[in-house]
């Protein structure tokens, strides 16, 4: 093809863009001046300015970009689009670093009650949807976004579907993380843990959590390989049950479209149903079906053995799909809901065993004929132990949904560790794996800067976690059995305050399990920065691959 | 008292007798599907796939 000699023209995508970006700014002015509580107007005004740079660095682009459209392949090889992997790729790294120190302050916190401040926007109730937000959406949505895009145009080999759709997913997602996280210190909360976010930060993340699909499923719908890896099965359950799940938990009505309160379209037990059929799903789908995705490409590509069965892989994908659904009401025992529900939810979560070690046994297999790696590859270590961790937790919930056993665990610590072991030993460590083997591969590198900070950041943060998660079993379980004890005449043997004192030296370990791991992660950030910044570049071989037949 | 027909009736009645069925058979299907021999060629190629992309 020769270059085409007609003038340049924005594309469909650019000009509406431009024109929906531009209308929005003056939107949200308007609103802000409406407004009716500050926070409102806050975000109002926040969104304008958004609106007006996204309107500036998508004019600049055209004028910056050659003419006519970006090639699919260039020699024959997929010309990846890895713009968009590498700016959520950073922002994981930053997102972790500030919910991780987030988490250590409310840890430090529940030890010494005084760090509140004694002001609203450091107190521990708006800083801890804080934490769970920026660890959970933030540092792992990131991770999530940045890995599937990688994984998807690789074992598709076709380039990211889009031109601007990719940068929108990436920068939406961060700005909506962004109105969340600042509305939260503002005391802007619906109250539903993990889906606290107000009304209009919901609508938005409807709008770029669509884009996200549409990406997605575009790239696989145009992919040049005949089969749909199992990685990118795992990330569209992923993506396609998060939809379904923020629709379902969020019908609610503002009281004013200007303002940033609103209310829930059902209340009571039916609401108590929906928030937690969407908060475990949340755990099933966004903390386990997503990291399951980087498990089966990440680990095979750096223990260089292909996965140990891929039939285990779909049958323990469809049994996760089939199950996962139906254990929400776990969260819910002894309450007003129905006693059948309760038992439906506790049914299905003990059948989750099965799926979910099918996933372990699947992960740790793939090191057969590998396992010497282990000694010299902390990088696959972080994924093989994140495995082991996953076992671990996935053994230890369907445990605790059994009605006996919760009966003591609920609503103490015990649920705090379990939730940590998952969250840091294995959602944390798949993440630090997949984002040590990616950087370097995203910015040409070698490898890492140094396997030996790598070794540091495992060993701080293995006993950061086992610190953490030891120290909530015992506070949890002494914190349970406290409160069933009974005097012989019938009465509560200790008061709550007794209880909470009790807990104190284990607060003490907990906060400091939580900055051996906030340690490990700023190793982390050195080292990646590190690599990007001094790394050895790789030549690239210019000689194409074939598709496989 | 007359019950109420209406399609919403209907379509609930519809769903709640049979998906635990229809579920369960898909399901039995997914598992002839990746246990059955021909498949497993292809299986193998494909659990290699993160290895030969470039």
């Amino acid at each position: 093809m020769t270059p085409s000699q007609t003038a340049k023209s924005m594309t469909h995508g650019e000009a509406g863009l431009v024109l929906v970006f531009a209308l929005s700014a003056l939107l949200c002015l308007f609103a802000a001046a409406k407004a009716l509580d500050s926070a409102f107007a806050f975000h109002a005004l926040l969104s304008s300015a958004a609106s007006l740079a996204a309107v500036i660095v998508i004019a600049n682009r055209y004028f910056a970009r050659p003419a006519g459209v970006t090639p699919q392949e260039i020699n024959g090889r997929p010309n990846y689009n890895m713009g968009p992997v590498k700016f959520a790729a950073v922002m994981s790294v930053v997102w972790g670093i500030a919910g991780f120190t987030v988490g250590l302050v409310i840890a430090l916190q529940l030890a010494w009650p005084a760090l509140n401040l004694d002001l609203p926007w450091t107190s521990f109730g708006r800083l801890r949807p804080l934490h769970t937000s920026a660890v959970i959406f933030a540092f792992g949505g990131n991770v999530l976004i940045a890995t599937s895009f990688y994984v998807v145009q690789k074992t598709c080999r076709a380039r990211l579907a889009g031109d601007l759709a990719p940068w929108f997913v990436v920068v939406g997602y961060n700005y909506f993380i962004l109105v969340a996280g600042t509305g939260y210190l503002l005391g802007v909360t619906q109250s539903k843990e993990y889906a606290e976010p107000e009304w209009y930060a919901d609508l938005w993340l409807t709008i770029v959590w669509v884009a996200y699909l549409l990406v997605f499923l575009v790239t696989i719908i145009k992919r040049k390989e005949p089969h749909i890896f199992v990685a990118n099965w795992f990330y569209l359950a992923f993506i396609v049950t998060i939809a379904v799940l923020h629709l379902g938990n969020n019908p609610a009505l503002p009281v004013s479209v200007f303002g940033s309160k609103s209310y829930i379209a059902w209340g009571g037990v039916q609401d108590a149903m929906f928030q937690w059929w969407y908060g475990h799903n949340a755990v099933g789908f966004f903390l386990t079906a997503g990291f399951l995705a980087i498990m089966y490409y990440f680990i095979p590509k750096r223990a260089e053995r292909p996965i140990y069965s891929y039939r285990l892989s779909i049958i323990h994908f469809w049994a996760l799909i089939f199950l996962y659904i139906w254990a929400g009401p776990h969260h819910l025992h002894y309450t007003a809901l129905p006693d059948w529900a309760q038992t439906l939810g506790m049914t299905f979560s003990i059948m989750l065993w099965m799926p979910s070690w099918g996933g372990m046994i699947n992960g740790l297999m793939t090191l057969s004929g590998a396992w010497d790696k282990l000694r010299t590859d902390p990088v696959l270590r972080m994924l093989v132990v994140s495995v082991a961790f996953y076992g671990m937790s996935t053994f230890e919930g369907p445990m605790m949904s059994i009605k006996v056993v919760n009966s003591l665990s609920h609503y103490t610590d015990w649920t705090i560790g379990h939730v940590h072991s998952g969250a840091l030993g294995w959602v944390g460590f798949v993440s630090f794996g997949a984002l040590y083997c990616m950087v370097p591969w995203l910015w040409d590198r070698k490898g890492l800067y140094s396997l030996k900070l790598v070794n540091w950041h495992f060993w701080v943060s293995t006993i950061g976690i086992v610190l953490y998660i030891s120290a909530m079993w015992v506070s949890g379980i002494l914190q349970g059995l406290m409160w069933r004890a009974y005097t012989s005449l019938g009465f509560l043997e200790y008061s709550f305050i007794e209880t909470v004192e009790a807990m104190h030296p284990f607060y003490i370990i907990r906060a400091a399990g939580g900055a051996l791991f906030l340690i490990g992660a700023l190793i982390m950030a050195y080292n990646l920065w590190m690599t990007v910044r001094v790394g050895e570049a790789e030549v690239q071989s210019p000689v194409a691959l074939q598709p496989a037949e | 008292m007359k019950a109420i027909l209406t399609v919403h009736n209907i379509a609930s009645d519809v769903v709640t007798s049979f998906w635990t069925p229809a579920f369960v058979a898909i399901f039995i299907a997914i598992v002839v599907y990746a246990l059955w021999p021909r498949n497993q060629a292809a299986f193998d190629e494909a659990a290699r796939m993160p290895l030969r992309e470039e």
